[in-house]
């Protein structure tokens, strides 16, 4: 049977584009010849949706009282199916994973984030700071030649000289060359560069000489004011952390976005964070995906507010599929959104489920359920009941895979 | 060819969808199209927008069994120290505390044990409906048949000697796959697809309500699927007794099939979705928190579910099976909300009951009447809703509800 074709009228008299209405990328190829994009419940929509289907097929920008209409719509199918579609004709049946772990060099960290459960102070029993001795062993032990990727991500260490992150670059390198090394958010480039006593363009030049590969998009949290005063204080600023990705990508590293959701912030200020992330990927076009990252609050001080429901994850994913129309990917981080919405997330916007990781702690101390690794097998099949072909990743979208 | 379009039309035509129309949708990966059909069918049947729930305990009165199903991590073989037979005090403590939570109802399942006949079920039954108001919803298929066995004694009589003394209404466990391809693989001591369906059927004709489940994600194919959805939907047409449609996925861990690939939530939902458009003549579909998780229950609820099923005080078959969540009320009712329905709480018969367990509201089942024209005497002018054969029993309740 056919799902659609290229020239579907739908019921309401709409034609379906029969082309992508965004520019595709080397990353975003299409559907190709084999694969039409799913139009079966575009048909179907709530009327509210009729207007912002329209813009989208016509590849016009959704506006924040589109945003607003998206996620005060009690159709969220229909809004999950908008982005579907979205995705399909950017990246046809491809769901993308990676073959990455992660190293958290530090748990110290002199910040006291509300939502976190991974930070220790330096005199707690289980703080933990990695030597060179350490990085080696595990880069050698626990790394494999297939994989594509290491995630290095740290607390905000008061201590740790620069040469340490110089060091750190250095000895992944010298023990596995090849290994893509995604290290350290804007949080950790603002420390470092004060640790350096050098500016910012200067210290990200100099540590991607010593191998900074690219930048995950962590620490953005919500980039709201108030929230950044009521729960991270002290932190990085918002507007110093899209200014730190300025520098980042015009020192010509790619790197992510993500957005923590599901605590104090509100609908108006996620739509505010998708939109300053859009303004600054006009600017720069840095960005390779957007992660909606679902707040787990276990063992953190704000226990209390619960963690947020899965249809609010999966809207969040769709709208941000929608919104960001110069995004190339959305992810549905697996870790955090749990693996059974992940792959629904698969159908609701998002075009990539992150990797193996193999030992996640920092969700995991915030009382995440999932398992801290899954094999490539695993993910695979995970995809796969879905519909979608898996397609194992490099980091940067240059090397792809059909698996 | 039959093309998804052609089957929503026939979902909007209010059509009954062929064998072939649910193989397709199984094999159908745009998932949200399938989801909207299924609102829109749940829409049909519960307009109010409300989800239901049921506050219960589960009471697995022992875990032996001879049966030794492949799929199960609960059983233990007579002798096994780890076996166990709960005395009725135990049990009673259980109901207690249940009703002072405000449950409504027990889920009495066990294993096959060697020990129970007919005899040690009237005791049990008796012994509960004098020692407390509370529905008892209780027994699968194979433990009947089991009863049977031990008792040498014809099903109809079983049935009505168990109903006499207090059983009001039977789960729909062991359903498992409803093909005998698939039993003998998973559960070949278990009984087949027409013994069970036979439970049913004369339960049924007792004027006992009962549910039907469907386990997947195991051997079956999805044709096996199907099928078990046509056995089901079959019955249903000759008896209207199924209140609700359970499904849920096989959870291997600590079972002898613990190497099955787990298989996931598209695949649940998916399924879950195209039992409520294939089996048109069901009213309930409930889905499973216990072997997704709150979030996909909450999803599934979008994808013509309309009840979250039992929030339970006590269960055992599917934790010893490593499952992840056992929820609170606020939980489920967060999820309720977030989906966009308002929760509420109801008994075995869907009718709506308040904190404590009274009734605030009946819910009719015309399908039902129409076959039982002398109804099936709830009741309902007991101030306990759980209570329903309290009055049928020679039992008097001791103590009131708070």
């Amino acid at each position: 049977m056919t799902t659609a074709t290229a020239n579907t009228i739908l019921p309401d008299g709409a034609r379906v584009p029969s082309a992508s209405p965004y520019p595709l990328l080397p990353s975003n190829p299409g559907p190709g010849d084999e694969f039409e994009p799913a139009t079966d419940a575009l048909g179907e929509l709530s009327d509210e949706l009729i207007p912002v289907r329209d813009k989208v097929f016509g590849g016009e920008r959704l506006s924040m009282d589109d945003g607003r209409l998206l996620f005060a719509t009690k159709d969220l199918t229909g809004v999950g199916a908008l982005a579907n579609w979205l995705t399909e004709t950017r990246n046809g049946n491809r769901t993308t994973f990676t073959f990455n772990r992660h190293l958290n060099y530090t748990n110290v960290c002199a910040y006291k984030c509300m939502f976190c459960a991974f930070r220790r102070s330096g005199d707690e029993d289980d703080a933990i700071t990695m030597d060179m001795d350490f990085v080696t062993n595990r880069i050698r032990n626990e790394f494999t030649d297939g994989m594509k990727e290491v995630h290095v991500v740290g607390g905000i260490h008061p201590e740790l000289p620069y040469s340490y992150y110089l060091d750190l670059l250095r000895t992944i390198k010298k023990t596995r060359p090849h290994l893509h090394i995604k290290g350290f958010t804007m949080i950790e480039l603002n420390e470092i560069a004060k640790q350096a006593g050098k500016p910012l363009d200067v210290v990200v030049r100099e540590l991607k000489e010593a191998g900074l590969d690219s930048c995950p998009g962590g620490g953005a949290e919500v980039l709201s004011p108030r929230v950044h005063k009521k729960l991270y204080n002290g932190k990085l600023p918002p507007n110093e952390w899209l200014d730190a990705v300025r520098v980042v990508h015009a020192a010509g590293l790619k790197s992510n976005a993500t957005m923590l959701f599901g605590h104090i912030e509100s609908l108006e200020e996620r739509l505010e964070h998708l939109d300053q992330i859009r303004r600054l990927q006009d600017e720069t076009h840095g960005f390779m995906q957007f992660i909606p990252l679902v707040f787990h609050p276990d063992n953190t001080p704000l226990e209390r507010l619960g963690k947020t429901t899965g249809v609010d994850a999966l809207r969040t994913i769709a709208i941000s599929r929608l919104m960001l129309d110069n995004i190339p990917h959305i992810k549905a981080y697996w870790i955090m959104v749990g693996l059974r919405i992940a792959q629904i997330a698969l159908h609701y916007g998002a075009d990539d489920i992150d990797g193996t990781v193999v030992e996640e702690h920092i969700t995991h101390d915030a009382g995440a359920t999932t398992p801290q690794g899954l094999t490539t097998g695993r993910l695979t099949a995970l995809i796969s009941e879905t519909g979608r072909q898996p397609v194992l990743r490099d980091t940067l979208y240059e090397d792809m895979l059909a698996v | 060819m039959t093309t998804f379009r052609d089957i929503a039309d026939k979902v909007h035509a209010g059509e009954r969808l062929s064998e072939a129309d649910a193989l397709l949708l199984m094999h159908h990966r745009d998932l949200p199209a399938i989801g909207q059909l299924a609102d829109l069918v749940r829409q049909r049947r519960h307009p109010e927008g409300a989800v239901t729930y049921i506050v219960d305990r589960n009471i697995n009165y022992t875990n032996v069994c001879v049966t030794l199903c492949k799929f199960c991590a609960f059983y233990r073989r007579p002798g096994d120290p780890e076996g166990y037979d709960h005395p009725l005090e135990v049990i009673y403590d259980k109901i207690r505390e249940t009703r002072e939570l405000g449950g409504v109802q027990i889920l009495l399942q066990g294993g096959h044990h060697p020990d129970y006949g007919i005899e040690r079920y009237e005791a049990l039954f008796r012994g509960i409906k004098a020692n407390a108001p509370i529905h008892i919803h209780g027994l699968s298929s194979s433990e009947i048949l089991h009863c049977c066995h031990v008792s040498k004694l014809p099903l109809p009589e079983v049935l009505r000697r168990m109903r006499a003394a207090g059983l009001d209404s039977i789960p729909g466990g062991g359903g498992e796959i409803l093909v005998d391809r698939v039993r003998k693989v998973i559960s070949p001591l278990k009984t087949m697809s027409e013994p069970w369906l036979e439970v049913m059927r004369e339960a049924h004709k007792q004027g006992l309500r009962t549910t039907a489940t469907m386990m997947f994600g195991h051997v079956e194919t999805f044709e096996e699927r199907v099928e078990h959805m046509r056995a089901i939907r079959s019955l249903q047409d000759e008896t209207a007794g199924f209140t609700a449609f359970i499904s849920w996925t096989f959870q291997a861990p600590h079972t002898e099939m613990q190497d099955t690939p787990m298989t996931g939530g598209f695949d649940y939902l998916r399924t879950a979705a195209v039992s409520r458009l294939f089996i048109d003549n069901i009213d309930n579909f409930q889905a499973s928190f216990v072997t997704q998780g709150l979030d996909m229950a909450g999803l599934s609820l979008q994808y013509g579910m309309n009840d979250l099923g039992s929030v339970m005080i006590e269960e055992n078959v599917v934790s010893a099976a490593n499952c992840e969540c056992l929820a609170e009320i606020t939980e489920m009712e967060k999820q309720i909300r977030a989906a966009g329905f308002e929760p509420a709480r109801r008994n075995m018969f869907y009718d709506r009951v308040d904190e404590q367990g009274g009734l605030l509201e009946r819910r009719l089942d015309a399908n039902w009447d129409a076959k039982n024209p002398e109804g099936d005497d709830r009741p309902w002018d007991s101030e306990v809703s759980g209570s329903c054969s309290a009055a049928r029993s020679d039992a008097t309740p001791q103590e009131s509800p708070r």
